[in-house]
């Protein structure tokens, strides 16, 4: 196992440049997820670990050694791609031998670490089968089975679970959670799903347009964003904005958002009085008022039980906002209520650089 | 509800065989079997027109004593017989036999080499790939022709370049000499059939998903492991057909022969689809030349069974259940 780390790595195309200078450093063990919206980089990144697309500047290190000129095979990585790139001429147990078969390994260890890949993965019963004669669940664990084997540095993931199912998909999710607290095989694993990327990570890595907008924890992420784009990234259903002015007067502070809307501001705000800003909330921190309080005045336009929640959606000044509530009150569209931010959870961006105050 | 019979599900075909018996007609439409044999019977009929009649006259006629001008009469196994002993039609039979194997494996060889080629990032590769087509789509008579001057025994432009670099000192005499003349025509059906292997097999290449390749890669397998293990295995159902249908041009190849040496010298480029039509037209007798061809007909059905039962393999082996 190995620490991965990435230096000012930038990636062109001829003359286009699809990756600025990213800075990453993967500690030994550790589960990275790099998301981002589609065509922000996260595979061009991934594959230029791999080694299967050249640097085009910057430094990536596996285990300490600069791996720039090394070839794929000798990075001792593994990687499970989003179409699971199975052999399809090969039954199970040859796609996952298929490499220690080009290293000459023993028969018996080649047979050995099979049988215990697809042990671990649940694939015994069809090692003899042809991925063609697999679900696509299967053939996603053979996919997985195929990295195992190799017992590599590193384990990298290119979307692997986008071909699935909703249910397959989050059952895949914990599946490989728990592989990796069992291995403890260092990963990086790229997705568009932010949902996959707080479930799975222990370090989130969000990217877009070939740079890096924030690293941290998913709960760093989810309580503290740098900036617009991961408080509007991260989290689901997306964190409410308004648009308004900073307000002082002493240790007060407040946005004063269009339409008249007062939103209270987080403790240890900075900022000048007057600013143009963006006042963001999550729906799960805009609480529906109870008669007696003061709130924002709204107006119900969608109601969405999911069940464990429903979600409201007002019209609030001049935007349309969520909240979401666990209890279950009788909405309907037209009625109308008040809303009440929770002061500590808001946050506040400046509206000309997107960077929280 | 008659007019309903007609969508055939499991449900329709039990709700009507309890009512009431209705016109004959709708009740052909209940049977999958009959319906499909009704939709057939078009298709079946123009196969029978011109592929079975011909045949089946071409049988015949190779059991009769035919003549330009003349109707025949049976006499069975008569020319058969002949043939037999006739050593011109053991010749053609070896020199098509040679000439398909050699020029199919040339094919092959050269073709896929070509199709590797142009299935990398090339620059102009649409022009490329349409170049490669050409010697495919000029006219087989005209290519001949060209290659007929260019195997010609005073002014051949490879005797010319050679004596030139200074190699030989005398032309040689491509089409004139039994040994040359074999290893002319095949050249010249080898550069006309390239283009057909190279073009398919590349059609394949493409169906093969690049990350399998990057996949192997990762695995270990350098570029002639990843020719050896994925590239080459995923290409044999193509492989398979393709080269069942080259078999069957060259073996049955006739303009190339007829335009260059009309089966000479001494018989040596005789292919037995040559022989058979010399047999027939300018020596007037049909039925021996019928007889002639119907002698292809097992090498040409051994060739297809071969790749049938080939193909069925790769099925299997490719996972399908059904
Ligand atoms: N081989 C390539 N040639 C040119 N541009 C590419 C190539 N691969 C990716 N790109 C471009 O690089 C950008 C990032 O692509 P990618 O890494 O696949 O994004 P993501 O995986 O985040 O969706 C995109 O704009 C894409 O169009
Ligand atoms: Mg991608």
């Amino acid at each position: 196992m190995a620490s991965v780390d990435i230096r000012q790595v930038r990636k062109a195309f001829g003359t286009f440049e699809v990756i600025h200078g990213i800075d990453v450093d993967i500690g030994d063990e550790e589960f990275v997820v790099l998301v981002g919206p589609s065509g922000c980089g996260k595979s061009t990144l991934l594959r230029m670990i791999a080694g299967l697309e050249p640097i085009s500047g910057g430094e990536i290190a596996i285990g300490g050694r600069v791996v720039n000129m090394v070839p794929p095979k000798e990075r001792d990585i593994a990687m499970v791609f989003q179409n699971y790139a199975l052999y399809p001429h090969m039954t199970v147990f040859d796609n996952m031998a298929f490499s220690l078969k080009l290293r000459h390994a023993e028969r018996s260890v080649i047979e050995q670490r099979v049988r215990q890949a697809a042990d671990i993965l649940d694939l015994t019963k069809y090692l003899d089968r042809y991925p063609r004669q697999l679900s696509g669940g299967q053939r996603q664990r053979v996919a997985m089975g195929r990295a195992i084997v190799r017992d590599p540095q590193v384990f990298l993931f290119d979307e692997p679970l986008s071909n699935l199912d909703a249910k397959l998909r989050v059952q895949m999710r914990t599946e490989i959670k728990a592989l990796h607290q069992r291995l403890r095989t260092t990963s990086i694993y790229v997705t568009h799903d932010q949902i996959e990327a707080m479930t799975m990570a222990d370090k989130i890595v969000v990217m877009h347009d070939g740079h890096v907008e924030q690293v941290g924890t998913p709960l760093e992420l989810y309580d503290r964003p740098v900036n617009l784009f991961v408080a509007g990234f991260i989290g689901s259903p997306a964190m409410n904005f308004f648009e308004g002015r900073l307000r002082r007067d002493g240790d007060r502070a407040w946005v004063e958002a269009k339409g008249d809307l007062v939103m209270p501001a987080p403790p240890g705000v900075r900022g000048n009085d007057g600013q143009s800003v963006v006042y963001g909330i999550r729906p799960g921190h805009l609480r529906l008022a109870s008669d007696a309080e003061q709130g924002l005045p709204a107006e119900v336009e969608v109601v969405e039980p999911t069940g464990d929640n429903t979600l409201v959606f007002c019209r609030l000044g001049d935007a349309v906002a969520c909240a979401a509530t666990t209890e279950r009150f009788p909405l309907r569209p037209g009625e109308r209520l008040r809303l009440v931010p929770q002061v500590e959870n808001g946050h506040v961006f400046d509206a000309a650089t997107g960077v929280r105050l | 509800m008659g007019a309903f019979m007609f969508v055939d599900t499991k449900t329709q075909r039990r709700a009507s065989a309890r009512a009431a018996p209705g016109p004959r007609r709708f009740r052909l439409g209940e049977s999958r079997g009959a319906m499909g044999l009704l939709f057939m019977l078009p298709a079946a009929a123009v196969l029978l027109l011109f592929l079975a009649y011909p045949l089946g006259l071409g049988v015949w006629l190779g059991m009769t004593d035919t003549r330009v001008g003349r109707a025949g009469q049976y006499i069975g196994i008569e020319n058969y017989e002949m043939l037999w002993t006739d050593s011109v039609f053991w010749t053609s039979v070896f020199n098509t036999l040679l000439y398909t194997v050699v020029a199919s494996i040339a094919k092959f060889a050269l073709g896929l080499w070509l199709a590797l080629l142009l299935n990398r990032h090339l620059p102009f590769k649409a022009f490329l790939r349409a170049i490669v087509l050409l010697p495919w789509i000029v006219p087989t008579a005209l290519s001949a022709i060209a290659f007929w001057w260019i195997y010609d025994s005073q002014f051949s432009i490879i005797s010319w370049s050679l004596t030139r670099l200074g190699l030989i000192e005398h032309n040689i005499n491509f089409l004139g000499d039994p040994a040359w003349a074999r290893a002319s025509v095949i050249i010249a059906n080898v550069w006309r059939g390239i283009p057909f292997v190279a073009i398919t097999l590349l059609a394949g290449l493409q169906t093969i998903p690049p990350s399998l390749y990057e996949a192997a890669t990762i695995d270990g397998a350098t570029p002639w492991q990843r020719f050896r293990y994925v590239t080459f295995p995923m290409l044999t159902p193509i492989i398979a057909v393709v080269m069942t249908f080259s078999v069957l041009f060259t073996f049955t190849d006739f303009q190339l022969i007829y335009v260059l040496t009309r089966g000479g010298p001494l018989n040596a480029t005789h292919l037995m689809a040559t022989l058979s039509f010399q047999r027939a037209i300018p020596g007037g007798n049909l039925g021996e030349g019928a007889a002639i061809a119907v002698t292809m007909i097992p090498f040409l059905l051994s060739a297809i069974l071969f790749s049938y039962f080939g193909l069925q393999r790769r099925r299997w082996q490719h996972g399908g259940n059904d």
